[in-house]
């Protein structure tokens, strides 16, 4: 990729990855991001400290499908929990307690409600980190001095130049125009 | 300081008191973790915690190498304080779970200032908690026999045993709330990343925030993901103490086999949870100023929960002692007079005076809102949880049947110490993380603040802020913060 040629070519000619706007409060970044939803750009993310109520609307963020991944997780678990407990007592090796059924849902409910739990919940943060794709320790947005305060008290628009309707003069002439404290464009 | 704990209809009390806006808050708390050294009271709790630590890995060491003939118990009471601290241990860990989880489905703003502390505490009473299963069962090199795994045996556990139900509650409860912890705590470890001026704190922040960058992209699936953790958390947290009751309930033993034990564990579960967590909050919020943010207010609130449980722990006494009369079996009978007038008299009625007379002083607000006094009470709940416990185990176990086979359990030293030890294991673990983790969730206190109000769009009037929202669209942020604390 281009960015690993520019590492290895100290000095070389470097490109613009992302354009960053900075905003004081979520009023101005929940105004600006409708404006930049609106402008028609596609790779671009606001930033905030906090879930920032009614951004996702502003953003024009589809619902994630992540409910469904945990669902399947969750049935994953319920179906493991009780193939394992029919296989292991009712099959493999058949426990003849008190002349009770060799298999039986009600004594089995316990063990399968809770691998239901623990595969749901384990679906829920990989799932998350996954279409969040997270871990990623590196980001070009980690380059800004100013953007080390998106996790305290400022909120930002990124744009990322890989945005079809990305133009360097142009949509930075666009950010500026949408009132933020300070347009930045970093390179990478 | 303002008084927030009154009930005015007309006006929801701030659950942030102070001059306090985002900045505000996270100077406050990454101050505590970022501070050279922290209060000199936390080194020398710290050095009481792990002398204990240590005198409890001493006395496991010894036990393993020895066999369980150094604790007390033998036949008749095969189950004593092992099985007693352990039930202890995992009910504390209930008030976490309760608090994330239960609280956020029911949209209890005020625990945002809690829920990570309550988290934390969860997890450590859960690893004591754990603890006492995997050492009391004598070999403990074999303790693997528990899970379904191949053994030398060419046998698989009993799926339809209830302490096998149990080892899958209580790790499913670990694991669970260890996530949950973990991943509200990401975006806060990104702020302390963020703010990181030592390299070392900016790899381990780094590293453990996962590069969180607040995108909002980003948040929308957290938020997602929070919300199915609280609801797959909320039957987990209910079922493992039905789980760890069933352990006692479905046996035959009079005094244990009840049906409304499970109800009745999980009442006493969140009693003593939530006991523990004003017990550790009242010091902690003193020491590290976190006064703002824990206000009397989240005190009240909890008090009152111990309240509310501590009163269904009373009425549960009350239906197993008229059950006991009502089934006209002379073995639950006796099982229950036994308690009340037999030799572990005094384990009784220390468990009837702290759970069942100390929780009704709040029905005073003063009890509810003073600090020393809610700490001594709530010292005393956990007393009692404690005693309930070992009254239910051992009391039913000493004196069964058949009178020729009743025992009299006595501790020995390497029992107590043990049940010292794993209060010093607790301890250390919340130490640890009161100094290197942030001990309030900063991005949810932040979302609940006024000046995170906006009255935008479909959420207009939507009533999701605490306090003086400030009504100005255009006006700067400084003073559009407006004092949080305003409100009367």
């Amino acid at each position: 990729m281009a960015s690993i040629e520019n590492h290895e070519s100290a000095g070389g000619p470097k490109r613009i990855r992302y354009l960053l706007a900075e905003f004081e409060t979520p009023e101005e970044l929940l105004s600006a991001a409708e404006r930049v939803r609106d402008a028609g750009y596609t790779r671009w993310d606001a930033h905030s400290p906090f879930p920032v109520h009614g951004l996702d609307e502003a953003m024009g963020i589809k619902s994630t499908v992540l409910p469904w991944f945990v669902l399947m997780c969750g049935l994953l678990g319920a179906a493991g929990g009780l193939g394992l407990e029919w296989w292991t007592n009712a099959f493999d090796y058949p426990y003849l307690v008190s002349g009770k059924p060799l298999f039986s849902l009600p004594a089995n409910i316990p063990v399968m409600f809770e691998l239901t739990v623990l595969l749901s919940a384990a679906g829920a943060l990989v799932g998350m980190l996954a279409f969040n794709g997270l871990p990623e320790l590196y980001h070009t947005l980690f380059t800004s001095k100013r953007f080390h305060r998106a996790t305290t008290d400022r909120f930002f628009i990124s744009i990322d130049a890989g945005d079809p309707k990305f133009d360097a003069a142009g949509s930075e002439a666009f950010l500026r125009g949408l009132g933020g404290v300070e347009v930045e464009s970093l390179e990478d | 300081m303002i008084d927030n704990t009154a009930d005015d209809p007309r006006r929801r009390a701030p659950l942030v008191l102070g001059e306090h806006n985002f900045a505000t808050v996270t100077d406050a708390v990454c101050n505590i973790v970022e501070a050279p050294a922290p209060p000199k009271a936390w080194y020398v709790a710290l050095a009481v915690s792990v002398g204990l630590t240590g005198v409890l890995f001493a006395c496991v060491g010894y036990l393993i190498m020895t066999g369980v003939g150094v604790w007390g118990l033998n036949v008749p009471v095969g189950w004593a304080f092992d099985i007693t601290n352990f039930v202890f241990w995992v009910g504390i860990g209930h008030a976490g779970t309760l608090i994330s989880a239960i609280l956020f489905l029911f949209r209890q703003k005020w625990r945002t200032g809690i829920n990570r502390f309550a988290e934390a505490m969860t997890i450590f009473a859960v690893v004591c908690a754990g603890l006492f299963p995997a050492i009391h069962v004598g070999r403990v090199w074999v303790a693997y026999w528990l899970f379904p795994l191949p053994n030398q045996m060419a046998i698989w556990p009993n799926f339809r045993s209830p302490l096998l139900w149990d080892v899958f509650a209580v790790s499913t409860y670990m694991t669970v709330s260890i996530m949950f912890w973990y991943m509200g705590m990401i975006p806060d470890l990104a702020t302390l990343r963020d703010r990181a001026t030592t390299r070392i704190r900016h790899v381990f922040y780094g590293i453990f925030s996962l590069g969180w960058r607040g995108s909002n992209r980003h948040w929308h699936r957290f938020d997602r993901a929070y919300l199915l953790l609280a609801a797959l958390a909320t039957p987990l947290v209910l079922s493992v103490h039905s789980v760890v009751s069933f352990d006692f309930a479905v046996s035959l033993l009079p005094g244990w086999h009840t049906t409304i034990f499970p109800p009745y564990f999980v009442a006493g579960a969140i009693f003593s949870g939530f006991a523990m967590v004003v017990t550790l909050m009242v010091p902690a919020r003193a020491f590290f100023g976190l006064k703002d943010f824990v206000t009397l207010r989240h005190l009240d609130n909890m008090n009152k929960i111990i309240l509310a449980t501590g009163s269904m722990v009373a009425y549960a006494y009350g239906i197993e002692l008229f059950i006991a009369w009502y089934s006209g079996n002379l073995f639950e009978k006796f099982a229950f007079a036994n308690r009340a007038f037999g030799p572990y008299w005094w384990a009784y009625w220390t468990m009837m005076t702290c759970n069942v007379l100390v929780p009704q002083l709040f029905w005073f607000k003063k009890a509810r809102t003073t600090p020393w006094i809610m700490l001594v009470l709530c010292a005393l709940v956990n007393v009692g949880m404690w005693f309930e416990r070992f009254v239910i185990i051992v009391t039913s176990l000493s004196r069964d049947f058949l009178p020729s086979s009743w025992g009299y359990f006595k501790p020995t030293a390497v029992d107590l110490l043990t049940m010292a030890g794993s209060f010093g294991l607790f301890f250390t673990l919340f130490l640890l993380f009161c100094r290197y983790l942030p001990m309030i969730a900063m991005a949810e206190v932040k979302s609940i603040m006024p000046k995170a109000g906006l009255d935008y769009g479909v959420h207009r009037g939507h009533g999701q802020y605490w306090g003086e929202i400030p009504h100005q669209h255009n006006q700067q942020a400084e003073s559009a913060a407006g004092p949080t604390g305003t409100a009367v």
